[in-house]
């Protein structure tokens, strides 16, 4: 990868994190409010699977949406807006954390029903392969998702059809406080594509140039054999599952242990050792991303509430 | 008479049932290690263990659905939504299964089941995750839906939800687990398919459950200080629907507004205002008013959401109105 692009995924992990920092301390002052899922921890996910699609794939996530709309290129700006409920959101203050959108970037949503969305992006395959075109679907979903019907009957059609989608479980190990092996019937994820005669594979996802390696070969397969993939990523949230867990299922020890294995702790070591960045670089997009973060912060706290009037919008087309 | 809350007086209700019946058994999902995402059923799994204190995979028809088996078998399972947004996923099993298998074998199948279903709006929490949707619940005969609106009803209610053998949806509110009131010492049940006279009036009736009574309860005391007294019916039960104190009180006040939390079409309040035209027509000195949600998927902004909600300000004026 050519030492531009490794610099500009460094940077986008930083945003995420650095914005979910914040954003953080904006929930706990009361200034976002419901249900806010934290990315943190995971940011190496997201951000080597999104650098490694062609923009004319789609991507469709769950509620832990806020890295995946910085990857695809929505602005921090609308990122925070969204958080505060402000009109500058990229869904009008309506949406919030969980519902995250821009069809212009070809992000396709936060989904807060666990699994829900896992149907509809074989629906936006079948669009596809309907229009004739050879887009990909990323579809990510987390560990825990991978139990509810939804996500069987939506591999079982993608197969059957030979629907070009990449299904993506984030494996962080929990869904909410219960742990893959309390609630999975198979622990490695990707075996439940076997049952589907589904190609699959596995990828450390503490690892940001590994998970773009494994995702560019997905995505090839994909193209190439008109068939779907399970993409089994495996990370850990550092946070609790949203805020004001209070985290009883898990030691300290385990999360510590995790925490040394920091995603943007580790790029940082590859950058330093292969020499693809001086410290200095580094530290200049530590900067820049601080800089960002805070224009975001007031740019989202100086714009308007959504008017009353928007109470009664977007409820039909006609 | 002891002063606990809503979340107390559901844990005692189950901590009582669990311990008086072997049968019972929760299941759900976090209802274990986490102890219950509104905290409800926190130490029970270290009480009970994990056999009658089962976490569940996110798997809301293998909840449903295995809760329905092991009722049909003879235990007295206690399934959990964690909201009721997500009984959706589970449609099939609330109103398409549970039901109807006791008519359709011709009463040889018995379903003593509870679900256990956390609804309403006020947290934020966006579209899928705040709705009211009690009535669409409400609507199949052969389903109970109990929504208690104190903590004395939600205890007494549970308890006789759980020792019946007919499928009960229990609708509790998220944002009612705080809401203190006093709940008598010692063991008590309070029968399902009663309604109740919460505070007594003379002026104006106002029929409401759940939400609306905390709303209601407010908007009575604001308006006796006002000199207008309303007497305040809580149906506790939406199905079956015991209309004698509501038709009692109006042929007392003769003016009624209904209050609920979910949408005003096809709701709650529609059903009690056709049930009064049709039971004391001859009675009625002014059209019946509904309080309810605006008709829109609740949002975000809390500014909107709360708009959209129904308030005590609404009540207030529902029953200027209908006393004009
Ligand atoms: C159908 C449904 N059931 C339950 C929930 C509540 N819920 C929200 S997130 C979550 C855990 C999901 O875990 P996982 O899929 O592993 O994703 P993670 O949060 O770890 O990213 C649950 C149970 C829901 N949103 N939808
Ligand atoms: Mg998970």
């Amino acid at each position: 990868m050519k030492k531009e692009q490794q610099l500009d995924l460094y940077y986008q992990m930083v945003l995420i994190r650095r914005l979910e920092e914040r954003g953080a301390e904006l929930y706990q002052a009361g200034k976002i409010g419901g249900f806010m899922h934290l990315y943190i921890g995971q940011e190496a996910v997201s951000t080597g699977l999104i650098a490694a699609r062609e923009p004319r794939d789609r991507v469709i996530t769950a509620y832990r949406d806020h890295g995946v709309a910085l990857n695809c290129g929505i602005s921090a700006n609308e990122v925070m807006a969204e958080l505060l409920g402000k009109a500058t959101g990229m869904s009008k203050g309506k949406g919030g954390s969980m519902h995250m959108a821009d069809t212009s970037k070809n992000m396709w949503g936060g989904h807060a029903i666990v699994g829900g969305h896992l149907p509809i992006a074989s629906g936006f395959a079948i669009g596809d392969q309907y229009a004739g075109n050879d887009n990909i679907t990323i579809c990510m979903f987390g560990d825990g998702a991978t139990n509810i019907g939804y996500f069987h009957e939506a591999l079982n059609i993608a197969k059957t059809w030979g629907l070009r989608v990449l299904w993506v479980c984030e494996n962080n190990q929990y869904g909410m406080g219960t742990s893959v092996d309390r609630a999975s019937a198979v622990t490695e994820i990707r075996q439940k594509a076997e049952g589907y005669g589904m190609k699959n594979g596995q990828v450390d996802g503490m690892d940001v140039l590994k998970v773009y390696d494994a995702a560019k070969d997905a995505l090839k397969f994909v193209r190439e054999n008109s068939q779907p993939y399970l993409l089994e990523i495996d990370t850990y949230r550092f946070r609790g599952h949203s805020m004001g867990d209070p985290e009883r299922y898990r030691k300290a020890e385990e999360v510590k242990k995790w925490q040394e294995n920091d995603p943007i702790g580790i790029f940082n070591k590859q950058l330093l050792e292969k020499k693809v960045a001086t410290a200095k670089a580094l530290d200049e997009i530590e900067v820049r991303v601080e800089e960002e973060v805070a224009k975001a912060v007031e740019f989202a706290e100086a714009s308007p509430e959504p008017a009353m009037e928007e109470l009664y919008t977007d409820i039909y087309c006609d | 008479m002891a002063k606990i809350t809503m979340r107390e007086a559901i844990s005692q209700a189950l901590m009582e049932e669990m311990d008086r019946d072997p049968k019972v058994f929760i299941m759900g999902e976090e209802v274990g290690v986490w102890g219950g995402t509104y905290a409800v059923t926190k130490g029970f799994f270290d009480k009970y263990g994990a056999m009658r204190v089962k976490d569940t995979p996110i798997a809301e028809n293998a909840i449903i659905g295995g809760a329905i088996g092991a009722a049909m078998v003879g235990q007295r399972p206690v399934a959990e939504l964690m909201t009721i947004n997500f009984g959706f996923s589970a449609m099939d099993y609330i109103v398409n299964q549970a039901p109807k298998l006791h008519y359709m074998f011709g009463g040889q199948f018995t379903l003593p089941l509870v679900i256990r279903a956390v609804g309403g709006g006020g947290r934020q929490l966006g579209a899928t995750h705040s709705q009211t949707p009690d009535a669409i619940f409400a609507h199949f005969p052969g389903l109970k839906v109990v929504s208690p609106g104190t903590p004395e009803d939600a205890k007494g209610l549970l308890k006789s939800a759980i020792r019946s053998n007919d499928p009960i949806l229990f609708i509790e509110h998220a944002t009612m687990y705080q809401v203190r009131g006093e709940v008598p010492e010692g063991e008590y049940t309070i029968p399902i398919g009663k309604s109740k006279v919460q505070r007594a009036g003379k002026d104006v009736t106002i029929v409401t459950y759940c939400k609306g009574l905390e709303l209601s309860m407010k908007a009575a005391e604001e308006l006796s200080r006002e000199g207008i007294e309303v007497e305040v019916v809580d149906l506790r039960t939406l199905r079956p629907l015991d209309m004698e104190p509501i038709i009692e009180s109006f042929k007392k006040t003769n003016r009624a507004v209904v209050v609920e939390e979910g949408w005003k079409s096809y709701g709650i309040g529609s059903e009690i205002v056709s049930r009064i035209y049709e039971e004391a027509f001859d009675y009625v000195d002014a059209p019946i008013i509904r309080v309810a949600q605006k008709e829109v998927p609740l949002p975000y902004n809390r500014t909107l959401e709360q708009a959209a909600l129904p308030q005590v300000a609404d009540i207030v004026a529902a029953v200027k109105e209908v006393l004009k």
